[in-house]
Parts: structure tokens; C-alpha cells; sequence
């Protein structure tokens, strides 16, 4: 029956559209667009986070649309549940923020209308279960995020976002298309029940799997895919920003989770090396790539590249696992990689919303016309810096609790027999951790430029707080970090019915254990416990706290600045979101992106400023999609001579393409 | 009674990295001052500078936020709380499953992550250069240690210190060759956290080179001190877990008797005492390096990590 409940709220979704259409225009439209997919995305949640935690068996419907010999199958089991959860908690989030926001909208009937029918098809895509309605709800949410990102069409950078988007979907769903086929076979059984029962061959499997990879991984912004993903989800408003990062790229997860580990079977060993080491190099090259920016939401969307990049490292390992019958520890790797999947939707969500508040108390996206906005915008300013703290994967927030547990699978994995893996996890673990490491630089950066420091603008320096509603989200998210970091057990204990079904056991059960403890394998082996390392921290703080100011002294006196003496009355004097990464890049950025600093010094005596120029190459760019582009473009300037011949020399061609392919066929036979 | 005891365990513990951390960078800097042929301040002045700062008020610079005054407390607890985790002389700590060296090295990154953020906060020069290097430092500081504690958890088979502790102190470690590299990889790593020669100095002032000292530039007074202890702090606590590692004889098990805690606090004194005199000799040793050359120095120390940990993937015995 909730797979019932759940069809109605996405037709509730749905029906919002016309209505935005027609009322666009009005004041309240606003209100009541968001006002109702909030509730809407509540009840999805609520009803699926009741079926995750009641461990409901799978209810599933049929209703005569699609493919007239098949209809649309839409099914909720563990996983699809889970991903339900994510993606509502998501869109009620987005929609209480946009209560607020998206009341600065100048063009409301450009983003109203789609802003449902964007979430009804990221729900239909997690309820499908047959792979046309599958592919139909994947290109619906496709278009309309498209729809989303052109919102604002005068800026010709979101054109451009918005076709480059364009173009990358299509090519993700083409690959997906082509899994499906494969999958389905050529009788054409589309349902997943019956592609589940079909044992493809190992060759056909293969071959599958890099499809999915492809397919999926395009949307979540695996590298070398992810081209699209820094242009487009910034482009967005804020709101359907946090979507596209923090909820789309994880319907894509659920993708590869879903054909991966449910549709294709057993694994074979080498499956987990192209996911290991797809994942491993997206975390870093996206932390990279972010560390280089200085617009702030595009460097929210690298980071979502990173994050993308230890969900699959972990998704590899519980293959790898799997395919060697370790199931404790696949169920281990699975916990992990899913409840990254969940942090990163809550935090990413969060950084985004405060990105967008940012946006709007200045009209600044530029993190080098910031700075100085916690003095103005102090609650921003409290909830982004905790979203930093979880991003970067410090404890006690949730966003460590993942890539612990991460680590612990991989240091799990020097049991796994084969050699190729023996090799390619250590330095797909060294690739983990150097990400760690620079996703906290990156996060120094994002909150030091754009919330520390003197304004550099004077649009920074007269920011003004946002609204409640917008608050109200963010302190929502950001207590959702804390808890999720210091009582993980309940989280892990959720995720139990999801890897029971696709790992076939799960993680010992925790949130019975003292203290509240996790305790992956064994407690000799790892236990982590936020709540007590939380409880330490706030107690020894206050306490010195305490302490000093009673005994010791507690004056205070304001002054200039120090500086070492010279203090420069100029905000321009301050370190800016580019000299801030310049160590790290001249450490990293001259192999990764052949970095160059050019130093123009005027003679002396003259009066032009000195300049310093700073070069990147995106090589992923200049080497993949270029010379694609260039390709196309070369073909199609050749090829447009057939748009301008006589009516004679059409026949001919449409006669010889016809002889061609009757004799392909006779050959062929 | 076991609880009261485990509890008295604990506190004794937090007390006594507390009490000792000052004490021993004052012998560090009385030995390197002897070794310059230097007479050196008294082994107790960094007590009366703590003393001195906590009692001073602050001066807070203009423009400063919140954030500003709260980070020194948050930097403070954290790495408190990292170093009393860490077994000193005995390895029965009634919270240490509450974290496990993963966890503590992510607390110290905690810690310095805030303590980046003040640099920033004041909005100056020096500040932000000093944020930007500790940043770089540390994003290859950070990576070399996980792949040291990879080679340890694996073959401790555990990730919690006193485990390992109680594992390297039994006949089954042996010599290896990874256990070699780890820990020529986690002295490296040290000396570049610890803000000592030759990636930082600690002793210096008014120089373009410094990391750590610009970063806290604009602290003064209670602020200050608790800087300054933190970094104390973190300076034993790394020496300790080199100590309760590498050479974990006398450390009292978690049953243990009253003679044999006595002999574990005089081998962990003596243990402080032998590192602190090694680090002495090498910082008087070397000269410090450009900043630019701190990523070679420390992308070696990843090198031998990742080194470390592979031979232990190809095969257990290494």
C-alpha cells in the first residue's frame, strides 16, 4: 500500500505544476508552490522512513502506462526506501528554504513550474522498477533540472551550463539505455524482477557494468564526467543548487547501487577496480578543482565531485568484498559508502542554502568580493561553519563518521586474495586520506575568504541576515549534522535492512552497545564514540573556560590590529580566496593543472600597476572533451554541404543508403 | 571500586599530560640552549609564561568576531582531549575505546582546522600567511599519518592505541621492514606538527618563513596561553604515541599493580626524557628549510607510508 501513498504525493508533486504556471505571476504563488512540496516531501518522508525502519517487505504497483505489454512497475524495498528518505529529507529542506528565497526570485514562473516536477521525478526515478519507467523518470528529472539551470537565460554562462548539461545527460541516458538493453535481452523483459532472475554472462555483465558506470556516474560527476556538474548546479538557484548536489547526484548513486548490486548478480573480482579507481581519482582531482575556485558555489559543486568520489571508493570495496563472499565486511563498506551518501545530502544541502543566502544579502557569488560576513550575517555564519566542519570530515560531525568507517573497511581488505586489489587499495586509501586532508584546506578557504576578515566589498559590508524560513532550514540541517555525528549507531542500525538485502548480512546491530559506541568488527579491532568525544570536548572547554575567567583574569581590551606592526588600514591587504591556495597550488597545481604564475613588474619609475596573472589548464578538458568537440564540430561543418543539394542528388543518396543497407542485411542473414 | 578506579585512571591521566607538557618543552628548549653553549631559561619558565599570559587581559583586535575568542577553547579541549587518549604509562584508560587513533588524529585536524580559521579571522597579511602554509603542511602532514596508522592497524590488527600497545609489547611483532618505515615516517610527521626545525621554528618572530607563529599572531593574554598549552600539549602527545608504539616497554597493563603503575609513570618519564633530548640534538642539528621544500620532506614521509603499508598488503610478514 505505501508504494500506493507514495505514487499519490508524486501526482500531488505533479499537479503543482500547472498550478505554478497559472499563478506564477501572483505574490502568494511563492508561498503555496513551496509551502505544499514542503508538506508533500514531509509525508514521502515520513512514509518511507517508517518503511525503512518497520523493515516493510516490498509493496509494489502496477499501472497500465509505458510500454503497453509491460506497464509501469513502481516498487518500494530497503534500498529504494533509504534513497526515498534522502530525497525528500532533501526537498523538504530545500522547499522551507525557498519559502524565503525564492521570494528574491525576478523570474518566479521560470523556476516555480519545475521546481515540483523536478522532485516528483527524482521520487519516480528511486520508485521505478522496470527499466522503462526507469529511464522515463531519469530523463523527466533530467529536463527538468535542465529547465532549473537555464532559470536565469540572460547570463550566457548558465546557457552555456545549461547546454553542456544538456548535452552530458543525454549521453549518460544513452548509456543507460544501452545497460537496460543489454540486461533486458532481446525477448525485451524490462521488469526488474525479471532482469534479476536473468543471469547475464560474464562478457554481457562487463560490459554492463561499465555502462552503469558510465551512465550513472555522468550524473553523480564522476571524473572524468563530471564536465557539466561545476557549471550547471551553480548556475541554479540556491535552492535546486542543494538539490542537484545534494540530492540528484545520489539518485544517480542509487542508479549504480540499484544495477549494480541488485540487477547484475554476484560479482565477479575485477568488477570492483574501474568503481576503486574511478572513485579513488574523483575525490581527489574534485577537492583539487575546488581548491582552485573562487566563485563559492562552484566550489561547493567540486566538492560535491570529492564526496562523490568516497561513496564510490566505498561502493567499490563492498563489490570487492562481495565478490570474495566477505560479507561483514561488504555489509561494513556498503554502511559506509550509504551513510555518506546521507551526510553528504545533509550537509551539502546546508552549504548550499547558506551559499545562497550569501548570494543573496550581497549579490556575490565571488569569494573575492566577501569576507567579514560573520559580523553581519552571525547565524549564516554559525551553520556554514558547522557544514565546513562536517564536509571536512571532522569529528565530532557526521561527515567523519563516514570516512571512518570507510577506512576501516579498507583496512579490512588485505584479505582479499587477489593481487591487482592488493596493490590498487592501498593507493586508492592514500588517495582517501589525501582528500581528507585537502577538503579541510578547502573549507579553511570557503569560510575563512568568504565569513573571516574585512569585507572587500561594499556590498559585503552592508549584507543583511536572511530570513527565518531560510534559518529555520539550515539550523534544521546543521542539528542533523551534530546528531548524525554523535549518535551514528541509529543511523547504521537504519541502514541494516538495505545491506541485509544486497550484501546479505549487515553491521552488528549498535545502538544497543554502551555508551552509544560504534563498533564495526570487534571492539579490540575500532570503536568510535562522537557522543563521548563531543561530551570531552564541550566539558574540558567550558571547563578551562571556566577556569581562567574565574581564577586568572577575564579583561578585555579592543585595539588595532597588530600585524607584526604594519598594519594596512586597505581590506585589499588581506589574504583572498587565490593567495590563500596558492601553496597548495604550487604544491599540486603544477602537475594537475600545469599552473603558471606570471609576474608582470613595471619598470622602474613608471606608474602601471604590477599584475600577477595565474594560468590553469583543465586538462581533463583540453584532452577529453576538446578534441570531441572539435570532432563533432569538424564533421557536422563537413556535412552540412548535404543540406544544400538538388532534388536529383537526394534520390541518388536516398537510393544508394537504401542499396547499402539491403545489402548489409543480405550479408548479414 | 573498579569503576572509581578506572575513573581516577582517566583523570590522573588528562591531569598528567597537563602538568607535564610545559615542563617538557622547557626541557627541550634548556637542552638546546645548553647544546648552543647557552645557559638557557629554567626548566619551569614556560609554567610562569602560562601563568604570566593567563593573568595579562586580553587585547583583542578590532574587527575581531566571536569565532575569534571561542577558537582558542575549542583548539584547547581538542587537543587536550586527543592527548589524553593517548596511553602514557599505563594503557588501562577507561575512555580510550571512545576514540581510536583515527579518531584522534582527526580530533588534532579539528583543532588545527579552527585554529587556520583564526588566522583568517582578523582579516591580516600575516594571518592569512600563515593559514595558507599550515594548510599545505598539513594536507601532506595528514595523508603520510593515516598511512602510518594504516601499517600499524594492520598489523596490530586494530586501530584502538592501547591494542596496539599491548600488541607491539608481546613477541609477535618481530622486526619488520614496514615497521622501520612507519616510524621514519611518523618522526617526519612529528617534527612537521609539532611546527619544529627544520619546517618551522618555533623560536621565531618577525620572519616571513614562520607558519605557526603568524597564524597566532594577533592572540594575546588567557587566548595566548591556551595556544601555547595546546601546542605543549600536542608536542607530548606526540612524543607519547611514538613512545606507546615503537617503545611500549613498562607501560602498565590495565590490571596492573601499584609497583608496576610506579614503573610505568618512571619509564614514560624516562621515554620523555630520552625524545625530547633526541629532538633536541636534532633540531640543533639542521637548518630549516624554504617553505617550498616542507611538500618534498613530507611527500617522503607519505612516500614511506604508503610504502609501509603496501608491503604489508602484499604480504603479512614484512
Amino acid at each position: 500500500m505505501i508504494v500506493v501513498y507514495t505514487l499519490y504525493g508524486v501526482a500531488a508533486l505533479m499537479t503543482l505544476a500547472p498550478i505554478a504556471v497559472f499563478f506564477g505571476g501572483s505574490a502568494r504563488a511563492n508561498g503555496i508552490t513551496y509551502g505544499a512540496s514542503l508538506i508533500v516531501s514531509l509525508t514521502l518522508c515520513t512514509m518511507a522512513l517508517l518503511t525503512l525502519v518497520g523493515h516493510a517487505s516490498g509493496s509494489s504497483v502496477t499501472l497500465p502506462f509505458g510500454l503497453p505489454w509491460l506497464g509501469a512497475h513502481f516498487r518500494i524495498d530497503a534500498l529504494s526506501a533509504f534513497f526515498l528518505v534522502v530525497v525528500n529529507l532533501g526537498g523538504a529542506t530545500a522547499s522551507l528554504f525557498a519559502i524565503g528565497y525564492g521570494r528574491h526570485e525576478d523570474t518566479p514562473q521560470r523556476v516555480l513550474p519545475f521546481y515540483p516536477v523536478y522532485l516528483a521525478a527524482m521520487n519516480l526515478v528511486v520508485l521505478a522498477a522496470d527499466a522503462f519507467s526507469f529511464l522515463v523518470s531519469w530523463e523527466f528529472m533530467s529536463l527538468a533540472s535542465w529547465a532549473l539551470v537555464i532559470a536565469h537565460h540572460r547570463d550566457r554562462e548558465n546557457l552555456r551550463a545549461g547546454y553542456v548539461y544538456l548535452l552530458m545527460a543525454s549521453f549518460g541516458t544513452t548509456a543507460l539505455l544501452l545497460a537496460f538493453g543489454l540486461l533486458a535481452g532481446s525477448n525485451g523483459d524490462y521488469a526488474f524482477d525479471a532482469i534479476r532472475a536473468a543471469h547475464p554472462s560474464a562478457g554481457l555483465a562487463a560490459l554492463v557494468l561499465i555502462l552503469a558506470l558510465i551512465g550513472t556516474g555522468s550524473k553523480a560527476g564522476v571524473v572524468p564526467l563530471h564536465a557539466w556538474l561545476p557549471l550547471a548546479h551553480p548556475a541554479a538557484p540556491s535552492q535546486v543548487s542543494a538539490l542537484m548536489s545534494g540530492v540528484m547526484t545520489k539518485v544517480a548513486v542509487y542508479g549504480f547501487v540499484r544495477i549494480v548490486f541488485d540487477l547484475l548478480g554476484t560479482p565477479a573480482w575485477w568488477w570492483s577496480m574501474p568503481v576503486l579507481a574511478a572513485g579513488g581519482i574523483t575525490a581527489v582531482m574534485g577537492v583539487l578543482y575546488a581548491l582552485m575556485q573562487h566563485d563559492l558555489k562552484r566550489l561547493l559543486a567540486y566538492h560535491t565531485v570529492e564526496n562523490i568520489g568516497i561513496i564510490f571508493i566505498g561502493l567499490g570495496l563492498a563489490l570487492a568484498f562481495k565478490a570474495y563472499g566477505m560479507d561483514v565486511a561488504a555489509a561494513l563498506a556498503l554502511t559506509a559508502a550509504l551513510f555518506h551518501v546521507f551526510n553528504h545530502s545533509v550537509f551539502k544541502s546546508l552549504l548550499f542554502f547558506g551559499a545562497g543566502a550569501v548570494l543573496n544579502a550581497t549579490g556575490e557569488r565571488d569569494m573575492e568580493h566577501l569576507g567579514g560576513l560573520i559580523h553581519r550575517m552571525p547565524q549564516t555564519a554559525f551553520v556554514f561553519l558547522v557544514g565546513c566542519v562536517a564536509i571536512s570530515a571532522l569529528p565530532p560531525l557526521n561527515g567523519f563518521v563516514s570516512e571512518w568507517l570507510t577506512f576501516q573497511a579498507i583496512l579490512l581488505s588485505p584479505q582479499i586474495p587477489s593481487w591487482g586489489l592488493k596493490l590498487l587499495v592501498p593507493a586508492v586509501g592514500a588517495l582517501l586520506a589525501l582528500s581528507a586532508a585537502l577538503a579541510a584546506a578547502c573549507f579553511v578557504k570557503a569560510f575563512g575568504v568568504s565569513f573571516l576578515g574585512r569585507a572587500r566589498t561594499p556590498q559585503a559590508a552592508a549584507a543583511q541576515e536572511t530570513d527565518r524560513n531560510s534559518l529555520a532550514a539550515m539550523y534544521f540541517l546543521a542539528a542533523l549534522c551534530l546528531v548524525a555525528g554523535i549518535l551514528p549507531g541509529i543511523f547504521i542500525d537504519g541502514l541494516a535492512p538495505v545491506t541485509n538485502m544486497l550484501a546479505g548480512t549487515s553491521m552488528p546491530h549498535q545502538t544497543g552497545l554502551q555508551w552509544l559506541t560504534i563498533v564495526p568488527i570487534a571492539e579490540s579491532r575500532s570503536s568510535y564514540n562522537g557522543l563521548l568525544v563531543f561530551l570531552f570536548v564541550t566539558l574540558s572547554g567550558s571547563i578551562a573556560a571556566f577556569a581562567i575567567h574565574r581564577l586568572a583574569s577575564d579583561r578585555l581590551r579592543r585595539a588595532p590590529a597588530w600585524d607584526c606592526g604594519y598594519p594596512d588600514p586597505s581590506p585589499a591587504t588581506q589574504y583572498t580566496a587565490s593567495s590563500f591556495a596558492q601553496p597548495i597550488r604550487r604544491v599540486y597545481g603544477t602537475a594537475v593543472f600545469r599552473a603558471r604564475e606570471i609576474g608582470e613588474m613595471p619598470p622602474p619609475g613608471a606608474t602601471t600597476p604590477a599584475r600577477l596573472t595565474v594560468e590553469l589548464r583543465d586538462l581533463i578538458w583540453d584532452a577529453a572533451y576538446a578534441p570531441i568537440a572539435g570532432l563533432i564540430g569538424f564533421t557536422a561543418e563537413r556535412l552540412n554541404v548535404l543540406q544544400f543539394l538538388t532534388i536529383r542528388r537526394y534520390l541518388t543518396l536516398v537510393f544508394t543508403a537504401l542499396v547499402l543497407l539491403l545489402l548489409v542485411l543480405a550479408i548479414w542473414q | 571500586m573498579a569503576i572509581v578506579r578506572d575513573f581516577t585512571f582517566q583523570g590522573a591521566e588528562m591531569l598528567l599530560v597537563l602538568l607535564l607538557s610545559p615542563l617538557l618543552t622547557g626541557f627541550v628548549r634548556k637542552v638546546k640552549a645548553r647544546l648552543l653553549r647557552r645557559q638557557g631559561p629554567p626548566l619551569l619558565q614556560p609554567y610562569r609564561d602560562l601563568v604570566r599570559l593567563m593573568r595579562k587581559e586580553v587585547v583583542l583586535a578590532e574587527g575581531a568576531s566571536w569565532l575569534f575568542r571561542v577558537i582558542p577553547y575549542i583548539v584547547f579541549a581538542g587537543t587536550w582531549v586527543a592527548t589524553s587518549l593517548v596511553p602514557t604509562f599505563g594503557s588501562g584508560l577507561l575512555f580510550s575505546w571512545s576514540a581510536d587513533l583515527i579518531a584522534i588524529i582527526a580530533l588534532l585536524g579539528s583543532a588545527r582546522f579552527f585554529l587556520a580559521l583564526a588566522g583568517l579571522d582578523v582579516g591580516t597579511a600575516f594571518g592569512g600567511i600563515g593559514s595558507s602554509r599550515e594548510v599545505m603542511i598539513a594536507s601532506l602532514a595528514e595523508p603520510a599519518m593515516l598511512m602510518i596508522v594504516f601499517t600499524l592497524a594492520l598489523i596490530a590488527g586494530s586501530t584502538q592505541l592501547s591494542t596496539m600497545a599491548a600488541y607491539m609489547v608481546s613477541s609477535a611483532v618481530g622486526l619488520r621492514v614496514s615497521l622501520g618505515l612507519a616510524l621514519l615516517a611518523l618522526i617526519m610527521v612529528a617534527i612537521a606538527e609539532n611546527a619544529r626545525i627544520p619546517v618551522d621554528n618555533p623560536a621565531t618572530h618577525l620572519e616571513l618563513t614562520m607558519v605557526h607563529e603568524a597564524m597566532v599572531l594577533e592572540y594575546s593574554g588567557r587566548h595566548l596561553a591556551l595556544i601555547d598549552l595546546s601546542s605543549e600539549l600536542k608536542l607530548l602527545l606526540y612524543i607519547s604515541a611514538i613512545a606507546c608504539l615503537f617503545v611500549p616497554w613498562g607501560i602498565a597493563p590495565p590490571d596492573a599493580s601499584p609497583q608496576m603503575l610506579a614503573l610505568g609513570v618512571v619509564s614514560y618519564l624516562g621515554k620523555l626524557v630520552v625524545g625530547g633530548t633526541l629532538l633536541a640534538v636534532f633540531e640543533t642539528s639542521i637548518a630549516k628549510m624554504r617553505v617550498f621544500r616542507v611538500p618534498a620532506f613530507l611527500g617522503a614521509a607519505l612516500m614511506l607510508g604508503l610504502l609501509a603499508t603496501l608491503l604489508l598488503f602484499v604480504s603479512r610478514s614484512l
